[in-house]
């Protein structure tokens, strides 16, 4: 699992998206640029709405981009000549809500992706499966069904499907959103125990200030829909870290800083809806 | 029933017990149990006496009590017509049934997931989904040259649209974000019917198949009722009730009605079996 540390660069310039449902312009990004660097966990933190999942949409090729360039190591994503990204599992999403298959145990859902892809037979697929779930600690509820385990576990099976395909960048949206904070701090470990051992480059999208600083390397602020970065966090905080990062003052500096930026987008996000009610 | 009373509470120990066992501590069975046994005396009092505890209901008195109608069964389960008409009436349940499932699951699928196709054939689907099966029985019997083919086509038409409205809901339904998870994880499009559409859709195949079943028992025996049963001896469960109507033979009828209710309760007992085998990660809840 170790992956080479010069893949994974996202290049972002000038992305444009505009919704268009019945007629009525919704531009949700606006002229956005962000350079993600190889191996860098890029956090983007921003008011509810403001565009956040679109960008990942565009990368993951759910969505098309109507202006501006995604690359990927210096690939071509989607532009102008190919607005929607083709899937693919170099850019494995892990979801808001979970998406593990209700009718596959973890194992099998796991395996899924080695399997579909035909790069490996599904033996060879379970035994892996079986392999990176016991190296998360979910050695035990192998062959339970997701119904069954915590949303937790649930949560870390997850991550684990989307890493045995060795992906070049992982996407998350809001992945331990609605989690309490007990169980939230042991997948923020977890998570950093996973991205030391691969450095796989994460994009990672929270409204949790201090989840971006205790994980991220740069916090990415961004504007009120439209979107688009308005400030840029760097996180100097060395790694390997440790929930001692928590409460350093460092750390609350940071979080800080990011604190404000965020307000202000909030105030201003708050404001757009008292007159989109008006 | 003390003892069901009793393992109840006791949930500090933990005691294997054999399976007869659990069974017999199981509350609900017992429940049952008694409500069915306190059914049948309300009835076999209400019968003899023509109303109950000195409250007279003359219509009380018209039905047939659940003593006579045992002597009757214990006659006619001895007579080989009565249990023709059940395999009869099975047959023709699963005959109509089987079909419906085998082209309404993938018509439904189609629905669901080809536009062009759901553009052409919603329409007149809708159209003929609000008719009664029973109102298709003149049509189907000067249509199909046997008796026996048009109830089969009157039974699967109360299977069929059921199970289709039901796949169709289910498989459109299904949460985007599975679909998204496996094309990212680079399913084609062919997996992500066999692995995410189809088993996504399993839960509303059997709510369907549940339903759809029950809608074929009773059309089956409207049908038998109609058209005379057929040519073969017996006539199927339907029939039975109408030539004992016919005979005037009350307890026979009730004999009739109960079968019926056996058999239906054995259906859908089948396809709770059946989903519940290929539906594993759903009896977890």
């Amino acid at each position: 699992m170790t992956s080479s540390a010069t893949k994974g660069a996202i290049s972002i310039r000038n992305v444009t998206k505009i919704y268009d449902p019945e007629g009525v312009n919704v531009m949700a990004v606006d002229d956005c640029s962000l350079e993600i660097a190889s191996g860098e966990v890029c956090m983007i933190v921003g008011p509810s709405g403001c565009g956040k999942t679109t960008l990942l949409n565009a990368i993951a090729g759910f969505h098309s981009v109507t202006k501006g360039e995604i690359y990927l190591d210096g690939d071509l994503l989607c532009g102008p000549t190919k607005p929607l990204a083709e899937q693919g599992a170099d850019r494995v999403v892990v979801f808001q809500n979970g998406a593990l298959f209700p009718w596959k145990t973890l194992i099998d859902n796991v395996a899924y992706g080695p399997i579909v892809q035909g790069i490996m037979s599904k033996s060879e697929a379970n035994e892996k499966a079986a392999d990176m779930l016991a190296e998360a600690g979910l050695g035990d509820v192998g062959k339970k069904f997701p119904g069954e385990v915590s949303s937790g576990m649930a949560r870390r099976a997850e991550i684990v499907r989307a890493l045995i395909n060795d992906p070049k960048v992982l996407l998350l949206d809001e992945p331990y959103r609605a989690m309490d904070a007990l169980t939230k701090s042991i997948m923020h470990e977890s998570l950093l125990e996973v991205y030391d051992r691969t450095k796989v480059t994460i994009f990672f999208i929270t409204h949790d200030l201090e989840e971006a600083i205790f994980l991220g390397d740069r916090v990415v602020v961004m504007t009120t829909r439209p979107a688009k970065t308005k400030k840029i966090v760097d996180v100097n905080i060395p790694r390997p870290r440790s929930y001692k990062t928590l409460s350093s003052e460092e750390f609350r500096l940071l979080v800080q800083e990011a604190k404000e930026a965020v307000h202000e987008e909030a105030i201003k996000a708050f404001e757009a809806g008292e007159r989109e009610l008006a | 029933m003390a003892d069901a009373v009793q393992s109840a509470h006791d949930t500090t120990t933990v005691v294997r017990r054999s399976k007869l066992q659990k069974f017999l501590s199981n509350k609900t069975f017992w429940r049952g149990l008694t409500a069915l046994i306190v059914f049948t005396l309300l009835w076999e009092i209400g019968s003899q006496f023509k109303g109950w505890f000195g409250i007279e209901i003359w219509w009380v008195g018209k039905v047939a009590p659940p003593s006579d109608v045992l002597t009757t069964w214990i006659s006619v389960v001895q007579r080989p017509g009565y249990w023709e008409s059940w395999y009869l009436s099975f047959s023709r349940v699963f005959l109509g049934f089987i079909i419906a499932q085998i082209i309404g699951i993938p018509f439904g699928l189609a629905l669901a997931v080809n536009r062009y196709f759901r553009d052409i054939f919603f329409p007149p689907f809708e159209i003929l989904r609000p008719i009664p099966p029973l109102a298709w029985v003149p049509a189907s019997i000067i249509f199909w040259p046997t008796t026996e083919l048009s109830i089969a086509f009157v039974t699967f038409l109360g299977a069929f649209f059921t199970i289709v409205i039901n796949v169709l809901g289910g498989a459109r339904t299904i949460d985007i974000q599975y679909l998204r998870a496996a094309q990212s994880m680079g399913a084609t499009q062919w997996n992500l019917f066999t692995k995410i559409i189809l088993p996504g859709t399993l839960p509303s195949i059997f709510t369907g198949a549940a339903v759809g079943m029950g809608i074929t028992w009773e059309v089956v025996l409207a049908a038998e009722m109609i058209s005379g049963g057929g040519q073969q001896s017996g006539g199927g469960l339907g029939f039975f009730i109408w030539s004992s109507y016919m005979g005037g033979a009350m307890e026979q009828v009730i004999v009739g009605m109960i079968s019926i209710g056996i058999a239906g309760y054995l259906s859908s007992s089948l396809i709770r079996y059946i989903g519940g085998v290929s539906m594993p990660w759903r009896r977890l809840f």
